[in-house]
């Protein structure tokens, strides 16, 4: 049995209708931006954080440059002036014993895959012209598996390379300037100097132009050699982690584990961090807004529907309804409204969410980076009702203190 | 056989502080009876609606002691208070004060709900055996905006009748009526003091109205003058 309390609120609603319905529609607009702009935020986040973990790595695991020190001690140069001179020391950056290392990184309960890496800085020359850039030494199964390379082929396959000791696999941008086409030749030449013939096996094209005009993927081995390196020299293992938020801590510990410095991406992409921070801040700040606006029209109809009600409080209170039962008839008004707007709200969000998922963007980002999202609307959902129970509870808290004699006495 | 005491008041005082301090009632001290029908008589400002709502437990800032029906009522909680109003005050005013989005029944029917004894379908049976008692069955499905001031106060007079409170309380129930409708609003208040034992404490100017009633209480400056 419905209390007698729901069924006075329910006949103050009805009698109002027009007032409940426009009071419903605040709070309807005001949870579907709610939704709609905190999907947003993830979708894009989720596209960003992809585009950027194309080449990227979670975790990048490197021997960090030492700075030499002077071989005099503290003790001495106080006696004495010693002039230093501190560079970078010149020792190898190869991280050593490499496929234990990677075994033992790939143990880690955390660590989805790693991928071991040489970076070699290059020239391209085609006759004349020549670019300069950074090829990329890699094992071709784990590097496919990190970073997807293979989604961003636009001409060949990642493959070739398997059975092309010196395939190398070109930015578009590079093939552009040199017009390079596949099965071309191409000699690279590396910082120290060795000299490679090489054979254009595919292009890539990823939405960096700064990757696109500079990068180049080629087998472990050409890398080395390039470096004058044998088949041990290793500069980098990349890590993939289960979630990418928590590669800090995990940063951290695998340091230890390996003794080399490791890299989280959100170090390593600063800016981008905080250019999603701001973005959350903002988008955060623009939907409680617009629910804060929301409030106040439940918070009007309830606090002018009190005022026009005096006298009936009054009566109930002469006829022992207590403080608590008025204001349980008020926010349960409120609530009414709330849970009415709050559900239009749902569901307007879900059409506008699969609206916007089925605009066409561009040949790179496809279709427009947003999907459902359960949790943000269902959180949208709790705070539409957490805010309409406040906007009606204020007032009733007011109704409830209203005094019957000095009702009756006026 | 005894009178039972169903209403007491001790030494009850009350000021007024705004705008000047100023003592409305003094040691007012006095026996309301079971199945008793009295009034509160006196001019305007004696005090005589001061101590009705003082009576009714809704004004609790007086000094002095209440007791209704052997308990003592000065100093309880206010939801404590309410549970009592609404099990043992009915209360008619001058105003009719019902509320305008109900129909009369659902007007009747809510004091009964909020207390809760008896079943939704109960209730409504309750309430329509009051207004056929009272003459007005035919206007129970009808918005309580809609009915003449006579049929309100009738309505308003099932509404407190509904929980068979121990005391009803009136502040001039028969102050908008014409002679008529007030003739019929004391037959009833006479025939449930008689025939079901509730006590009416009524306020009012009229004096035909007091004079027929059980015994008369005069107020006069916040005294009382004779009872």
């Amino acid at each position: 049995m419905a209390g007698v309390n729901t069924e006075i609120a329910l006949t103050h609603i009805l009698t109002r209708k027009r007032q409940t319905i426009v009071a419903a529609l605040g709070v309807m607009i005001g949870i579907a931006i709610y939704i709609c702009l905190n999907t947003l935020v993830i979708g894009t986040n989720r596209y960003s954080d992809n585009a950027i973990f194309k080449t990227t790595p979670h975790i990048r695991i490197y021997k960090e440059d030492e700075v030499s020190r002077p071989l005099t001690k503290d003790s001495i140069q106080k006696k004495s002036t010693v002039i230093v001179n501190p560079k970078i020391s010149n020792i190898s950056k190869n991280l050593i014993n490499p496929v234990k290392l990677l075994d033992e990184i790939k143990s880690q309960p955390e660590v989805t895959s790693a991928a071991q890496m040489v970076t070699a800085n290059l020239f391209y020359n085609n006759g004349k012209s020549q670019l300069n850039g950074s090829g990329w030494g890699i094992n071709i199964a784990e590097a496919n598996a990190m970073f997807d390379i293979q989604s961003t082929m636009v001409d060949g396959d990642l493959r070739t390379l398997l059975n092309t000791p010196n395939g190398i696999i070109l930015g578009v941008g590079i093939a552009d300037k040199l017009s390079l086409k596949r099965n071309d030749n191409l000699s690279v030449i590396s910082s120290i100097g060795v000299i490679k013939l090489m054979k254009v096996v595919g292009f890539f094209k990823t939405s960096n132009l700064v990757t696109d005009k500079g990068k180049s993927y080629m087998n472990l081995a050409a890398a080395q050699q390039l470096l004058g390196q044998g088949p041990s020299y290793v500069t980098d293992i990349y890590v993939k982690i289960k979630d990418p938020d928590q590669a800090p801590k995990y940063a951290a510990e695998l340091s230890k584990i390996t003794g080399y410095t490791s890299e989280d991406w959100q170090t390593a992409n600063e800016l981008f961090v905080a250019g999603k921070k701001i973005r959350a801040i903002m988008f955060a700040v623009i939907s409680w807004a617009i629910l804060l606006v929301a409030a106040f029209g439940i918070y009007n109809i309830v606090n002018m529907t009190i005022t026009q009600k005096m006298n009936d409080i009054a009566i109930l209170k002469a006829n022992g309804f207590s403080g608590m039962d008025v204001i349980k008839i008020f926010v349960t008004e409120a609530m009414i409204m709330g849970i009415i707007g709050t559900i239009m709200g749902f569901l307007l969000a879900a059409l506008i969410v699969n609206l916007l998922s089925h605009i066409y963007i561009g040949a790179d980002i496809g279709y427009f980076p947003i999907e459902f999202e359960l949790s943000v609307s269902l959180t949208g959902v709790w705070v539409g009702l957490l805010v309409t129970f406040g906007a009606g509870f204020i007032p009733a808290r007011k109704a409830a203190k209203v005094d019957p004699v000095a009702i009756f006495r006026k | 056989m005894e009178k039972k005491v169903i209403l007491k008041t001790e030494g009850i005082g009350k000021y007024f502080y705004d705008p000047i301090e100023f003592k409305v009632l003094d040691n007012i001290s006095f026996e309301a009876y079971k199945g008793e029908f009295l009034t509160l008589v006196g001019k305007s400002g004696s005090g005589k609606s001061t101590l009705l709502y003082i009576l009714s437990t809704m004004d609790t800032d007086y000094e002095g002691r209440l007791i209704i029906d052997d308990e003592k009522i000065t100093g309880q909680s206010l939801n404590n208070l309410a549970a009592i109003r609404n099990k043992n005050i009915g209360f008619v005013f001058q105003f009719h004060y019902l509320l305008p989005e109900f129909s009369c029944l659902k007007n009747i029917m809510i004091p009964a709900l909020k207390l809760g004894k008896y079943s939704h379908a109960e209730v409504e049976q309750h309430a329509y055996e009051k207004l056929k008692m009272l003459g007005i069955e035919d206007q129970a499905l009808k918005p309580a905006s809609k009915l003449s001031g006579g049929q309100q106060q009738r309505v308003s007079i099932a509404r407190a009748l509904i929980n068979s409170p121990k005391i009803i309380m009136c502040d001039e129930p028969t102050g908008n009526l014409d002679s008529k409708n007030s003739r019929i609003v004391f037959d009833i208040f006479q025939q449930v003091a008689r025939d079901f034992g509730q006590t009416i404490i009524a306020v009012t100017h009229d004096n035909d109205f007091a004079a027929a009633s059980d015994r008369t209480i005069e107020l006069s400056d916040g005294k009382i003058l004779n009872q």
